[in-house]
C-alpha cells in the first residue's frame, strides 16, 4: 500500500472511530437529562466491566467453548479478593501479574 | 479545579492523572508491542503504525485492522468493520455525559478523542467518587494515548525482541478492570447487574461470533439492574 492509501484507510477509520465517541458526549453534556436515564447510565460501568472481563476468563477464543479452568480465571480469583481487601488498583495489577507470571512457570 | 483545591488538595491534575494512569499504560506496553510486532510481520511500515495509533487509537479494532491489511482486504471493509467494533463506545461516552454537564463543546471534542475501554473504566470510577475533574481526566486520556502510540511504533521497530509473556505484564489490564469492577461494586443492584452482565456476556459471546456482546449484554444488564432500582424504590 501506498502513504495514500495509508492515509485514507486510517483518517477513515479514525473518523468511524471518533465520532462514536464524540457525539453522544456532545449532544448529552448540553442537555439536563432525565433521572431513568442518569440512573440507567450510572449501571453502564459496572455491566460493561462484567462483559469486558467475564468472556475473557470463561471463553475459550480458539474454540469458542465455556472453560472453568483457563489461567486468566485461576489467577483472577486471589486477585479479586486481594482487590475487595485493599482496594488499591496499582497494588492489584502488580499481584495479578506476579500470579500470572507464577502460574506460566508452574504449569 | 476550583472545586478540588477547596476541598484541600495540592497535587496536580499532571500527578493524580498520572497516578490514575499508570495501570492502563502498564497494560498498553505489552499489548501495543504484540500489535507493532503483527504489523511488522504484515509488512506495515513503522510511521504507517504511528499514523494508525494516533488517528485511530483503538486497540481491538487495530488488530482487525492489521490482520485485515494481511488478507488484503478492501480499504471499505476495513472501515466499516471499525465502525462495528467502535459502537460500543456511544455507550461509554453516554455515560460520561453525566460528569461532563455544560463543559464547552471544544473541550468536550477534544476529550472524546481519548476514551477507550481502560480510560473510560478509570476515569468513571473516579468521577463516581466525586474526586475527579475533567483535567485529570484528560490527562489519564492523553498519557494513555501517547503510551499506546510508543508502545505500537516500538513494536514494529524492536518487538520481534522482546521475549513473549515476560514479567506476567500481559494480565496488567485484567488485574487493572478486576480492581475497577469492585470499586463499582456500590450495593447489591451493582453487584445484581455485574452478575447479569456476566452471564449474559459469557453465553452471548459463546453464540454470536465478534464482540457483540460487550454491547448486547451492558445493555440488557443495565435495563435488568434499572428495573430492580425501580421496583425497590416503589416498595420503600
Amino acid at each position: 500500500m501506498t502513504f495514500n492509501d495509508y492515509l485514507l484507510l486510517f483518517v477513515g477509520m479514525g473518523v468511524v472511530t471518533y465520532l462514536p465517541r464524540a457525539l453522544p458526549l456532545v449532544y448529552l453534556a448540553q442537555k439536563k437529562l432525565p433521572q431513568w436515564l442518569i440512573d440507567w447510565l450510572g449501571l453502564i460501568p459496572v455491566a460493561i466491566l462484567s462483559a469486558l472481563i467475564a468472556p475473557a476468563l470463561f471463553v475459550d477464543d480458539t474454540a469458542q467453548r465455556f472453560q472453568l479452568d483457563k489461567p486468566e480465571f485461576l489467577v483472577a480469583i486471589p486477585t479479586l479478593l486481594f482487590a475487595l481487601k485493599t482496594r488499591s488498583l496499582g497494588g492489584t495489577v502488580l499481584v495479578g501479574m506476579f500470579l500470572y507470571w507464577l502460574m506460566g512457570q508452574i504449569l | 479545579m476550583n472545586k478540588l483545591s477547596s476541598q484541600n488538595r495540592s497535587r496536580t491534575p499532571l500527578q493524580d492523572g498520572a497516578t490514575a494512569a499508570w495501570p492502563i499504560c502498564m497494560g498498553y506496553i505489552p499489548i501495543g508491542l504484540a500489535l507493532g510486532v503483527l504489523a511488522q510481520k504484515a509488512s506495515i511500515p513503522w510511521w504507517a503504525v504511528a499514523m494508525m495509533s494516533s488517528l485511530v487509537f483503538a486497540g481491538s479494532a487495530q488488530f482487525i485492522c492489521v490482520a485485515l491489511i494481511a488478507s488484503g482486504a478492501s480499504i471499505s471493509s476495513i472501515i466499516i468493520t471499525t465502525f462495528v467494533v467502535n459502537l460500543r463506545h456511544t455507550l461509554m461516552s453516554s455515560a460520561l455525559a453525566v460528569y461532563l454537564n455544560n463543559i464547552r463543546p471544544r473541550f468536550l471534542w477534544l476529550f472524546a478523542y481519548g476514551i477507550t475501554d481502560e480510560s473510560f473504566a478509570v476515569n468513571m470510577t473516579r468521577f463516581r467518587n466525586g474526586q475527579w475533574d475533567r483535567w485529570r481526566a484528560l490527562t489519564v486520556n492523553h498519557l494513555a494515548n501517547s503510551t499506546w502510540v510508543v508502545a505500537t511504533v516500538s513494536g514494529s521497530l524492536i518487538g520481534q525482541f522482546v521475549p513473549q509473556g515476560a514479567f506476567g505484564i500481559d494480565y496488567a489490564l485484567y488485574g487493572m478492570f478486576i480492581c475497577l469492577l469492585v470499586f463499582q461494586l456500590q450495593g447489591r443492584i451493582y453487584i445484581f447487574t455485574g452478575l447479569i452482565a456476566a452471564l449474559m456476556s459469557v453465553v452471548w459471546a459463546l453464540w454470536i461470533p465478534g464482540d457483540s456482546y460487550i454491547v448486547g449484554a451492558s445493555v440488557c444488564a443495565a435495563t435488568c439492574g434499572y428495573l430492580m432500582m425501580r421496583r425497590y424504590r416503589r416498595q420503600k
